[in-house]
C-alpha cells in the first residue's frame, strides 16, 4: 500500500517535472555564470546586452544569473555540484583544475580565440592623492614606511597575479638570481599588514578602510576604484614591468549536456569577443581584445612592457614552484630561512 | 544504562531513546565520522606533516590561545553582568538583557566588518589609539576583540539561571554571621557559582576556537601573524587539499573535545566540593 502510493507520487511528480522542464526549453533560458570577485559590473553590462540580442536573433528569451567570489573558491564551488554552464574565472590554473577532473574538456584553451581569453588586463599600482609616498616602481614599495595591500595568492586569483607581477620585475634585474628575486618578494611582504581572501576585499580595505599607501589590483579594479571613490583621491601608476593578466571563459561541458545549454552557452561566450561585447569590456575598464576597440580607449591603457604567465611555464609550473604548499610564497612566510 | 532501563513514570522511553540515536548520528555522528576518515588518505607521515607545518602550528596556537584569553575576559565581565541583572531592577534593564543576545543574533560577518570598520585605524574608536600607536584591527588584539564580542552571551547567560536559583538569604545570613562582604563573595556566592563559571568558560571558548566570519574582517590574516586555523583551512580547501583541509579540522576537533572534557571533569569536581 505504502510502497504503491510512493511509486504513484513519484510518478506524478517526474510527469510535472518533464512538463515544466519541456516548457522552459521552447521559451526560456537560464544560464549561470559563475565568475571571480572584481567582474560584477562587466558581466551585469554584458549580460543585458547579450538577453537582447539573443531575444531579437531567435525570438527567446535568456536569463543569466551572476556568482561571485575569489576565483579558487567558485572552482571549488564548481567542482562540488554548482551548476554553472559557463565559468569565466581569474586565472587558467582554476579551469585548469576543473579540466583535470574531467567537468571540462581538456582542450577548453584552444577552443577559443586568444587562450580563451577574451579580454586581458594588467597589474597596477594604486596610490593615494598626489602620490605623498612618491611611488614610481616596484622597488619603491620596498621604502621603508611604505605598506603595501594585497590578497592572499592561496585564495585570491588577482593576487597570484600581483605575486607574478612583482616576482617578473625583480627576475629581470642586472644580475638577478632565484635567491634574489625570492629576497625581493620577502621583502615586499614584509610590507603588507592586511592579507584580504580575495581582490574586493583588499580593495575594501585600501579604498575605505584608509589601510596601506599603496593597492596592488587588477588595472580594471584601479580605474573602479577611481570611478567609484573619486579620481581625486587615488592616482593609478604603471610599474616599468607588469604581466599580461588573463582571465579565461570556458563552457562547463558536463553540465552544458546535462543542462542540453551548450548552444546557449557557447553564444554568450562567442559573444565576449563581438564587436559589441569588446566595447562592453572597454568601458569596464578591461583590455579588449579587438584592436579597432582597443584604439578608441587607449589612452586609458599605457603600454606597459608585459611578461605574460607562459614566461613562467604555464599555470602548471607557477602554481607547483609558488602557491603550493611548500612553494616560494609559504617559504616567504617560514621564519628562520 | 542500567538506570536508564528502569521503568520511568513516563512512557514513550523507548521511542524517545530511538529517535535520539538517530538524530544524533545524522547530525553529529556521520559529519564528524567523515572528517575523521578523510585525512588518512595522506597517510600517517602525510597526516603528521600537514599539522606539523610551522604555519599550521601558528595558526592553532593563535585561535586556540585567542579564544582561551577572550572566554577569561569574559568570565568576569559576564559574571558581573549577570549579576546586575538577575539582582536588580532599573530602568533600560529589558533593553539591555536583549543586547547581551545581540552576538548571536547579529550575522557574525556582520558584526565582524562593523568592529573593523570602528577600530581600523582611521574608524572611530581605532583613531584614539593610533596616536598611541596601538593598533586593534589587523592585529591579534582585534581577533581578541571579535571573540570576546561572539563569546559574551555564552557566559551570561550559562550564568544567569545559577544566579536566580541562588538565594540571596544565604549571602543575608553570611552576612548576619559576621561574615565581611568579601568573605561572603568567596566562600558563599562562588562556590556555587564555579560550575557554571567553568560551563561558560568552555562554551565562549568553544565558540572562539571555531570562529571565522567576525574574525575574518578584521584579523588581517598573516601568516604566522594573524592567521586563523579556520582561514587556513578554508585555504586549504580552495586549493582542492581536502583531505589537508579536513586533517586541520580533525585536530581542531580533538583539541576542543579535550579541553572541553577536561572543563566537565573539573565542572564535576568543583561542584561536588560546593555541594
Amino acid at each position: 500500500m505504502f510502497s504503491h502510493r510512493l511509486t504513484r507520487r513519484s510518478a506524478l511528480g517526474a510527469t510535472l517535472g518533464l512538463l515544466a522542464a519541456g516548457r522552459a526549453k521552447a521559451a526560456d533560458t537560464t544560464l549561470l555564470n559563475v565568475s571571480y570577485d572584481p567582474t560584477r559590473e562587466l558581466y551585469r553590462d554584458i549580460n543585458r546586452a547579450f538577453a537582447a540580442t539573443w531575444q531579437a536573433k531567435t525570438g527567446d528569451r535568456i536569463t543569466i544569473n551572476q556568482s561571485h567570489a575569489g576565483s579558487g573558491a567558485q572552482a571549488r564551488a564548481v567542482l562540488d555540484g554548482l551548476q554553472a554552464d559557463v565559468v569565466t574565472l581569474a586565472l587558467g590554473a582554476d579551469i585548469d583544475a576543473l579540466a583535470k577532473r574531467g567537468l571540462v574538456a581538456a582542450d577548453w584553451e584552444t577552443r577559443l580565440p586568444d587562450h580563451a581569453c577574451p579580454y586581458t588586463s594588467t597589474i597596477v599600482i594604486l596610490v593615494r592623492k598626489g602620490n605623498p609616498k612618491s611611488i614610481q616602481d616596484w622597488p619603491d614599495l620596498l621604502k621603508p614606511g611604505v605598506a603595501v595591500i594585497t590578497p592572499n595568492p592561496k585564495t585570491s586569483g588577482g593576487a597570484r597575479w600581483n605575486f607574478l607581477a612583482a616576482l617578473a620585475w625583480a627576475q629581470r634585474q642586472p644580475g638577478a638570481t632565484d635567491a634574489s628575486a625570492e629576497d625581493f618578494m620577502r621583502r615586499l611582504f614584509r610590507q603588507v599588514p592586511v592579507l584580504d581572501t580575495g581582490a574586493r576585499g583588499a580593495t575594501t580595505s585600501f579604498a575605505q578602510r584608509g589601510l596601506g599607501d599603496v593597492l596592488l589590483a587588477w588595472e580594471n579594479e584601479a580605474w573602479l576604484v577611481c570611478k567609484e571613490f573619486g579620481a581625486d583621491d587615488f592616482a593609478i601608476v604603471s610599474p616599468s614591468l607588469s604581466i599580461l593578466a588573463e582571465p579565461p571563459v570556458s563552457l562547463v561541458d558536463s553540465i552544458v549536456d546535462k543542462r542540453g545549454t551548450r548552444e546557449a552557452a557557447q553564444t554568450y561566450l562567442e559573444y565576449l569577443y563581438s564587436r559589441q561585447g569588446q566595447e562592453i569590456v572597454a568601458k569596464n575598464y578591461y583590455r579588449p581584445r579587438d584592436t579597432e576597440v582597443a584604439a578608441r580607449y587607449a589612452e586609458r591603457y599605457p603600454a606597459i612592457p608585459m611578461v605574460t604567465v607562459r614566461d613562467f611555464g604555464g599555470w602548471d609550473v607557477a602554481q607547483a614552484k609558488y602557491f603550493a604548499d611548500g612553494g616560494l610564497f609559504d617559504r616567504i612566510f617560514t621564519p628562520g630561512k | 544504562m542500567i538506570a536508564g532501563a528502569r521503568k520511568s513514570a513516563l512512557p514513550g522511553f523507548g521511542a524517545t531513546l530511538g529517535i535520539t540515536m538517530v538524530w544524533l548520528s545524522l547530525i553529529v555522528l556521520i559529519p564528524l565520522a567523515a572528517l575523521v576518515l578523510r585525512p588518512w588518505e595522506l597517510g600517517i607521515a602525510g597526516f603528521w606533516h600537514s599539522i606539523t607545518d610551522p604555519r599550521v602550528l601558528a595558526a592553532l596556537r593563535l585561535s586556540f590561545g585567542a579564544a582561551t584569553l577572550a572566554a577569561a575576559v569574559n568570565v568576569p565581565f559576564g559574571l558581573l553582568i549577570a549579576w546586575v541583572m538577575v539582582r536588580y531592577r532599573f530602568p533600560g534593564r529589558g533593553l539591555a538583557d536583549s543586547l547581551i543576545d545581540m552576538p548571536l543574533a547579529l550575522p557574525t560577518a556582520v558584526a565582524g566588518i562593523a568592529l573593523t570598520a570602528l577600530f581600523a585605524p582611521n574608524g572611530w574608536i581605532g583613531a584614539l589609539f593610533a596616536p598611541l600607536g596601538i593598533k586593534i584591527a589587523y592585529t591579534p588584539l582585534g581577533i581578541l576583540l571579535a571573540l570576546i564580542f561572539v563569546g559574551l552571551p555564552f557566559v551570561v547567560r550559562t550564568i544567569e539561571p545559577v544566579i536566580m536559583d541562588l538565594p540571596a538569604e544565604a549571602e543575608e545570613a553570611a552576612a548576619t554571621l559576621g561574615a565581611t562582604r568579601t568573605q561572603t563573595l568567596r566562600r558563599v556566592v562562588l562556590p556555587a557559582l564555579g560550575p557554571a563559571l567553568l560551563a561558560g568558560f568552555g562554551a565562549a571558548l568553544a565558540r572562539g576556537v571555531g570562529e571565522y566570519g567576525s574574525v575574518i574582517f578584521i584579523a588581517g590574516n598573516m601568516p604566522m601573524f594573524t592567521e586563523i586555523a579556520p582561514l587556513l583551512i578554508i585555504i586549504r580547501l580552495e586549493q582542492l587539499d581536502y583531505a589537508g583541509a579536513a586533517a586541520l579540522g580533525l585536530v581542531m576537533l580533538m583539541v576542543s573535545f579535550g579541553i572541553l572534557l577536561l572543563l566537565n571533569l573539573l565542572e564535576r569536581r568543583v561542584g561536588r566540593r560546593a555541594a
